[in-house]
């Protein structure tokens, strides 16, 4: 074979693995801050509290944004912890935020956290859950408002 | 640990994009290996249909896979890997030539595919089993220990078995193996589940030193254990580079944790404290430093350094665009097809392919820091920095060794080098990955208009122990 075309072949084959590797990183750019929510799919989401918030953002930004966990029912009543200290953490353990004299709560049981301005509750693997609703959450879940997080017999929400 | 991740974004499932990056992919593995028979022999390879036929249909069901049961995985990782697979493959293959030209036949390649094979089922059966990484949560110490074990295997009588000077393999039912392939799989696991759990004593105890906040006394346990471990592998093992790799690996997920660069000085002391031992006592390590300052001085002797500067001198011989498949002599390096694998690319294809090599394992590691960034929950932050930095490591240690950057230290370069272990436990380490941002990608479950519903009758609650 001709010393040209093995010459070309040899280019060919560096033009291939450069084009994959540049299309590689054009994917990858076009995907750094994924796709924005289409409007009509953000309004077509049947969540209350999310459109709530976001008509209050668009008066005063952050009004309608919770600062508070307080614990609504249960025996530490009235406990309650500040969303600025987040991410809070919520059991029987003297290292918890929000600390619960419940049998039914682990030690370290749920954790409340921020993600850009929505906020999260976590179960961190406890022994009887945590619900969101009448759901048991097994994932990171998005509360709002007045959304009641229970946690053994205690139940938590966010407050404004 | 707080999530950047903008509000109003959704990340897109991006499988059409990673089908398309696929077809590049399977371009870039199928071209070499056609290259190589054109340049190699002068004619297009007789398989090719079979071979291009089993690759594409490989690539393919992975990408089914995916998109079966991880829809909204990372597109890139997948496609990176398999064209570093395939262009390893055909490395490979001619090496494998040029094996056979001086009477020598290999079927290297051949093996390394069938590797690839259970590589990719393996990849398969993960995702499909594995449907949410926080279940290996669980078994954060059961994976430790089974690690440690798979580490302490080769010393077993009858399966034990030392090759190269280097007691690293184990022989079972014919089939060598090097568990410790696995075993830094486990120990990832196994570091995430310790850590995330006990982060918050390592990272907040401790007192200042000249702006570095330095760790507890009595926190040092685990570090010094892995340390140990370390140290153990280099000294009974004569191991190198899964010594460097394990304390490192231990040394970032620590570090990432607690968020803490006080760890960063401590595990520094210890390295610079174990590389100093090692240095006075152990004969190898003082020969592999001697070779790393003055390799043209033990060109000759044995152990000497002919294989690096055969490495360096291939790649000094390829330049910035190399000679072209079989137009240089990559077979004259002992283990090309293993360690020096970069170099006969280096050799055969220059410079270029050796950046667009390094650039894909930097890509590699981008996506697993940046699936680390949007996960959601802190075991899966830190399983997916440790994965990343498996691979980081591996390459660094890798190719700064053959390229004369650092003390040349034997690890396979992942996804190329030749290596059957290390190839099967590299595609788990990618299913990881592509579990976990699967689970970091997928829009979140709003559950924020169930309250009221609230009853405490549809739950049971028991006890706690």
């Amino acid at each position: 074979m001709s010393e040209l075309t093995l010459f070309l072949i040899r280019f060919a084959y560096l033009a291939i693995l450069w084009i994959f590797v540049l299309s590689a990183i054009s994917v990858i750019r076009s995907d750094m801050f994924g796709a924005r929510v289409p409007e009509t799919a953000r309004d077509a989401t049947p969540a209350r509290g999310k459109a709530g918030k976001s008509k209050a953002k668009a008066s005063t930004p952050r009004r309608g944004s919770p600062t508070h966990l307080v614990v609504v029912e249960g025996d530490n009543v009235g406990a309650r912890a500040e969303l600025s200290q987040a991410p809070l953490l919520i059991g029987r353990g003297s290292d918890a935020a929000i600390k619960l004299d419940d049998d039914y709560v682990s030690t370290r049981h749920a954790r409340v956290a921020a993600s850009g301005d929505e906020w999260f509750v976590e179960d961190l693997g406890s022994t009887n859950g945590t619900y969101v609703g009448a759901a048991r959450i097994t994932q990171p879940t998005t509360i709002g408002l007045g959304v009641q997080v229970r946690i053994g017999k205690t139940i938590l929400e966010l407050r404004k | 640990m707080s999530e950047p991740g903008a509000p109003g974004f959704v990340h897109r499932p991006r499988r059409g994009a990673e089908l398309f990056l696929l077809l590049a992919a399977l371009v870039v593995g199928i071209g070499a290996y056609v290259a190589v028979g054109l340049g190699v022999q002068g004619t297009v390879p007789a398989n090719i249909i079979g071979y291009s036929g089993w690759l594409a249909a490989l690539t393919i069901a992975a990408h089914v896979a995916v998109r079966l049961v991880a829809p909204y995985a990372d597109p890139v990782l997948l496609p990176l890997v398999a064209a570093l697979n395939g262009l390893g493959l055909a490395v490979i293959h001619r090496l494998d030539l040029a094996y056979e030209a001086v009477d020598k036949p290999h079927s290297f390649a051949q093996q390394q595919l069938t590797w690839m094979t259970l590589g990719i089922v393996l990849f398969i059966v993960t995702i499909i089993l594995l449907r949410d990484h926080r279940s290996l949560q669980r078994l954060t110490y059961t994976s430790g220990a089974a690690g440690i074990a798979l580490l302490l295997l080769p010393f077993m009588p009858i399966v034990g078995n030392e090759i190269n000077g280097a007691r690293i393999w184990i022989n079972v039912a014919g089939f060598s193996f090097q568990p410790g392939e696995v075993a830094k799989l486990l120990l990832v696991v196994a570091f995430s589940g310790y850590l995330v759990r006990h982060r918050d004593a390592l990272a907040l105890a401790g007192r200042r030193v000249l702006f570095i906040d330095l760790p507890r006394g009595r926190d040092l346990g685990p570090i010094l254990a892995m340390f140990a471990v370390s140290m153990m592998i280099l000294v009974a093992q004569n191991d190198l580079g899964s010594s460097l790799l394990f304390f490192g690996l231990f040394l970032v997920t620590l570090y990432v944790a607690t968020e803490r660069p006080g760890w960063l000085v401590v595990g520094g002391l210890l390295f610079a404290g174990g590389a100093l031992a090692a240095y006075t006592f152990v004969g190898n390590v003082q020969n592999r430093f001697n070779f790393w300052l003055h390799p043209m001085d033990y060109y000759y002797e044995s152990p000497g350094s002919g294989q690096l500067v055969e490495g360096m001198f291939g790649m000094g011989w390829g330049g910035l665009i190399g000679r072209g498949f079989g137009e240089g002599s990559p077979s004259s390096v002992p283990y090309a097809n293993s360690d020096f694998i970069i170099a006969a690319i280096g050799e055969e294809l220059g410079l270029t392919a050796v950046m667009a090599v390094i650039l894909c394992y930097g890509l590699i590691v981008e996506r697993a820091l940046r699936i680390a960034l949007i996960s959601r929950d802190g075991f899966g932050k830190l399983l997916a920095v440790g994965l990343g930095s498996i691979v980081a490591l591996q390459v660094f240690v890798v190719v700064g060794g053959v390229t004369g950057l650092i003390p040349l230290t034997g690890l396979t370069t992942p996804f190329l080098s030749y290596g059957g272990s290390s190839l099967v436990a590299n595609w788990v380490i990618i299913a990881l990955l592509i579990r976990i941002s699967d689970q970091a990608r997928r829009p979140i479950p709003r559950m924020t208009d169930l309250s009221g519903t609230f009853d405490s009758e549809t739950t049971q609650v028991v006890k706690l122990t």
